[in-house]
């Protein structure tokens, strides 16, 4: 393989460079901020007596002592003032100064210390968002209103994983799905692509105009197999950044009644043991990034069971299980886990499910955009949305609803 | 001069030992992979082999190293029984656990269509192919393997071992007046290919689909699948040893293949 411009060049004698991650211990309060802020919402709490939003998170009203409940809020506001920080005792802020912060007067009401974007002067109308840290915890970020998200600000990159320029394996390409990510990550810029050639493989899958672009590299993959694994990672010839696992075993059938034991044992191999096998073997790898993410899209039927799909939904849910647990293992090392929840997607798995389905093409530019936008969590197209919002507000009954 | 049955073993090995018999690995590497065929998508499809560490000297067993293996019955170099197509489900003793030992040890002969199926893919062996063979070899004896060299082992590795194309699989294989005549006229013991199945890769669209499965199994007769050094085997002459694994009511087996050939004959 020709050498690629966009590879990382490095001196081959420098250490490793040790990456850190910001202070991590929160709230109680504020870890149920990030978890909305993970999913893209700008949230303030607002007192259920006297109607006052406030922040920093806390467990009562500071007006009136009164209930606080969370809720999404109008995100515009003025900076008040800016401070650049040059010195701190703080690892990881050390290798990133100076750092610019400041305080913004929200239009919801709370002054707010937050992070600023660089364009930003005193004064200035600003539109603040709560991103992820790379310890995962929230924090307020203001922006332009007007220019969206610059991604070339490198504070602003602290809390987002960039896409251009990287090196992305994606674990399933050959799929409706996998073929879809590939083309959307090439159209965003990525530097590099490992497409997953799950065997068997068709002579003619090679001529594929997708996986023939430039900068895809095919390579054998089927995660159900550690030697597979291994020897399509030491193809890698570089640092990985984003790994995304595209592999699922989507077939239909039920528990007692038209089980096919085989096709679920396959669903977990390939959805639970095949994550954990990617896990373990790209952890280490992403890790040492300065912003490794690693994406699983995940099925909305992983919430709650599925009765005509119940073999691929148990192995949906374990996988989300697996997940959970490699978010928060993987978290101090500064590397980001993105679930991306979909309902059925219009491919040849769902052919007998009727619309409303998501393209693949939809699910793939929500991946990217969830990576750069700084999102742990989207929901792509209205199933999975559905799912969310009716799980969130009553999981007991949306499980005996979706399985009625 | 008539070697008593003692004075026959004793020769055989002295003559593996002096060099005099060669044995030849028929056996392909069992290995993750190693290719398994592949079904049309409404069937059930082959596990292909896996293995999994459970320690190698490590924190889970400090002095010894072992793996969990799992596979299909018919993944890498196998044995088909007679149970394991339906024509074959009444034969008696039909599964691996009940083949008679005296059928692990069969005398072979090979029959080259190397060169036909690197031509043609798709070659089929006919009767009138194997008449116009025994015309210029001599006859195919009673109570042998029947051996197909095609190189086609010297694919694997790659993707033209399988041979996918839009339109299905490609490789070389029997048609059903050919099994005929090998199983009625011939009493062969079973077919043994190099191909991932005894049947050629488009078998399922034949007006008779999937002879070789179909009248060897219906006849008590056995397959072997993904043979490899079939290049090294005399035409006549060589002993085929293949035991498959005592599975309970198993259908095939993966195994180790191996051959006995006088050196001088290669």
């Amino acid at each position: 393989m020709s050498e690629r411009a966009s590879r990382e060049k490095r001196d081959p004698l420098a250490r490793k460079k040790a990456r850190h991650t910001p202070p991590s211990a929160r709230s109680r309060a504020m870890h149920a901020m990030s978890a909305r802020a993970a999913m893209g919402r700008f949230v303030l709490q607002v007192c259920t007596s006297c109607g006052t939003a406030t922040y920093p998170p806390r467990d009562a009203c500071p007006a009136c002592w009164g209930e606080l409940a969370w809720q999404d809020i109008e995100n515009g506001g003025q900076l008040l003032s800016h401070t650049i920080i040059h010195a701190t005792t703080d690892l990881y802020f050390r290798d990133h100064l100076p750092w610019r912060t400041g305080t913004v007067a929200l239009d919801a009401g709370p002054i707010a210390l937050v992070h600023l974007h660089r364009d930003l002067a005193p004064d200035d109308r600003v539109e603040v968002r709560i991103l992820l840290d790379r310890s995962g915890n929230a924090a307020l970020f203001a922006f332009p209103p007007d220019r969206g998200f610059d991604m070339t600000d490198p504070q602003l990159r602290e809390f987002i994983v960039p896409v251009q320029g990287k090196t992305v394996l994606v674990s399933d390409a050959r799929s409706a799905i996998g073929l879809a990510m590939v083309k959307a990550l090439h159209d965003a810029g990525a530097g590099l692509i490992m497409a997953g050639m799950l065997p068997p493989t068709r002579i003619a899958d090679a001529d594929h105009p997708i996986l023939r672009l430039p900068d895809v590299q095919m390579v054998p993959l089927d995660i159900t197999d550690q030697v597979s694994l291994s020897e399509a990672l030491s193809k890698i010839g570089g640092p990985l950044d984003i790994v995304i696992n595209t592999a699922r075993h989507v077939r239909s059938g039920g528990v007692s009644g038209g089980a096919n034991i085989v096709e679920q044992r396959r669903a977990f191999e390939v959805a639970a043991i095949g994550l954990t096998r990617l896990a373990q073997s790209c952890g280490p790898m992403l890790a040492g990034r300065s912003h490794g993410a690693f994406v699983d899209i995940i099925s909305s039927d992983a919430l709650t069971g599925s009765a005509d799909h119940a073999g691929f939904a148990a192995a949906e849910a374990a996988r989300l299980s697996l997940l959970q647990a490699f978010r928060h293992e993987i978290r101090e090392a500064g590397v980001r886990v993105l679930s991306i929840f979909t309902g059925p997607v219009e491919d040849e798995h769902h052919q007998s499910i009727p619309p409303p389905k998501v393209a693949p093409a939809r699910l793939a530019s929500a991946t990217i955009e969830a990576l750069q936008k700084g999102r742990e969590q989207t929901c792509v197209g209205d199933v999975a949305d559905d799912a969310m919002t009716r799980w969130l507000a009553d999981p007991a009954l949306y499980a005996r609803e979706k399985n009625l | 001069m008539t070697l008593t049955p003692n004075q026959t073993l004793s020769t055989m090995i002295a003559g593996i030992a002096d060099g005099a018999i060669r044995a030849i690995d028929l056996t392909n590497i069992l290995s993750s992979d190693f290719p398994v065929i592949v079904l049309p998508s409404e069937f059930g499809q082959c596990e292909p082999f896996r293995m999994e560490t459970v320690s190698r000297y490590d924190a889970n067993g400090p002095a010894w190293y072992w793996n969990n293996i799992s596979m299909n019955e018919h993944t890498g170099t196998h044995f088909d029984a007679p149970a394991h197509w339906v024509t074959g489900r009444d034969i008696p003793n039909g599964t691996v656990d009940a083949v008679p030992p005296e059928d692990f040890i069969h005398p072979a002969v090979v029959i080259d269509i190397a060169p036909q199926a690197a031509a043609d893919e798709d070659f089929i062996v006919t009767r009138a192919f194997l008449e116009e063979w025994e015309t210029r070899n001599g006859p195919i004896p009673p109570r042998h393997w029947v051996l197909l060299r095609s190189d086609w082992s010297k694919r694997v590795g790659t993707l033209s071992y399988l041979n996918l194309k839009d339109d299905g699989a490609h490789s070389p294989g029997p048609d059903a007046d050919a099994m005929r005549f090998l199983v009625h006229d011939r009493n062969c013991i079973g077919l043994g290919v190099e191909t991932v199945g005894t049947d050629a890769g488009q078998s399922s669209l034949f007006d008779e689909p999937l002879p070789a499965h179909s009248i060897l199994h219906g006849n008590g007769r056995y397959g072997l699948q993904c043979l490899t050094n079939l290049d090294q085997l005399p035409v006549f002459g060589s002993i085929i040893i293949a035991m498959p694994l005592k599975i309970k009511g198993g259908s095939g087996s993966p195994l180790r293949v191996m051959a006995l050939a006088p050196t001088d004959a290669a």
